[in-house]
């Protein structure tokens, strides 16, 4: 009788302990509350936004225990969108992201270390025209809680940095257009 | 000279057009070339581009007024001196060369139009998009634009060897009637 109940609170303690805890959230791209977005200058006089329209992701956290978080996104870059088919068209060759050669880009969280109270720097690994560099993601929780449909979400925005040349991007778009800034702004359904 | 064909003369038009076009296909193929590795800071990065659109859409009405010509003003008849075969061949790569060349041009609207944009022509006036639903639609345009422009050229190359063989070889007047004479 004793054992038994050690058992289950042992069992009670593993289920309900440590990174365990955490929730699990799918990405709600279904109803589309998430962006992959990035920006880069153009010429230095203004800012070139463009998005990913076709990716999916998870990511698990807990409040309680946000340096237990992580985060795995995939990214179709054929998806990207500028809102200029002939620039989408270049962005797409391998002058860019050489989409026919490699139709994924994948961000895998490695670790993550809180800020502040809403705000983590998430640590990865970004693969990106076939090349794979560590890249830290200043994120914030945007906000959590019930749903009004009987689910609960949690979203988070977070962007990175990184120069083009990095990830062997071949065309050269200027001196001040040398980087790009990636932005996730996610929405989870916790699963 | 006349301005239209006679049953053993090309006139004066059809001459004209044929040239006309035979300039535009070769180097709008060298213009596409070289304005897709243009360097982004070269002063040409939107003007080439822009050229090789506004000629292009030119070239399309040039190519459906010398369709037109061909039924107001029907070519010249075949050189008595050349056999079926040669007469077939010359045909179907007559046809060839119209139905490529109208694919070419179309397959080049279908990308820049794509998002709906308007192609301006010369800045004196823009042609609508008008199939814009075809999926991955500037990127498979794309691909058949590129295929296309190779298999023109190669065609066009292939109809000029022709001309010179007839010329220098078979020394028939096929090549001089399209200079505007019809005996050697």
């Amino acid at each position: 009788m004793l054992k038994k109940t050690i058992a289950t609170l042992a069992l009670g303690i593993t289920l309900f302990s440590g990174p365990l805890l955490a929730a699990d959230y799918q990405i709600d791209q279904k109803g589309q509350h998430a962006f992959i977005n990035f920006k880069i200058s153009h010429l230095g006089y203004s800012w070139l936004y463009g998005t990913f329209k076709d990716f999916s992701g998870t990511f698990s956290y807990d409040e309680k225990n946000p340096d237990a978080s992580s985060v795995q996104v995939s990214i179709q870059t054929a998806s990207v969108d500028t809102n200029h088919a002939e620039r989408d068209k270049h962005l797409r060759s391998d002058d860019f992201l050489n989409v026919s050669e490699f139709p994924t880009a994948t961000f895998e969280s490695t670790s993550a270390k809180t800020t502040g109270d809403d705000s983590a720097d998430i640590t990865g690994n970004l693969t990106l025209n076939g090349v794979t560099k560590p890249v830290v993601i200043k994120a914030t929780l945007v906000g959590e809680g019930a749903d009004p449909w009987g689910g609960y979400r949690a979203g988070f925005s977070g962007s990175t940095s990184f120069k083009l040349k990095d990830f062997n991007i071949k065309k050269d778009l200027g001196p001040a257009s040398q980087e790009v800034e990636l932005t996730l702004s996610v929405e989870g359904v916790r699963q | 000279m006349h301005w239209r064909n006679s049953p053993n003369a090309y006139g004066l038009l059809s001459i004209v057009l044929h040239w006309l076009v035979a300039v535009c296909v070769f180097g709008m193929f060298g213009l596409g070339l070289w304005m897709v590795d243009l360097d982004y800071y070269s002063s040409w990065y939107q003007t080439a581009p822009d050229l090789h659109k506004s000629i292009g859409l030119s070239l399309l009405a040039v190519m459906l007024l010398r369709l037109l010509w061909r039924k107001l003003s029907p070519p010249p008849l075949p050189l008595a001196s050349h056999d079926q075969r040669t007469r077939r061949a010359s045909k179907a790569a007559h046809w060839l060369l119209y139905a490529g060349l109208f694919a070419l041009m179309l397959s080049g609207y279908l990308i820049s139009t794509a998002d709906g944009r308007a192609i301006s022509v010369f800045g004196l006036f823009a042609v609508p998009a008008s199939l814009t639903s075809i999926p991955d639609q500037e990127d498979v345009a794309g691909v058949i634009h590129e295929w296309l422009a190779w298999a023109l050229v190669i065609l066009a190359g292939l109809h000029a060897l022709a001309a010179l063989k007839h010329h220098f070889i078979d020394r028939d007047v096929t090549l001089l009637r399209m200079l505007g004479r019809s005996e050697r």
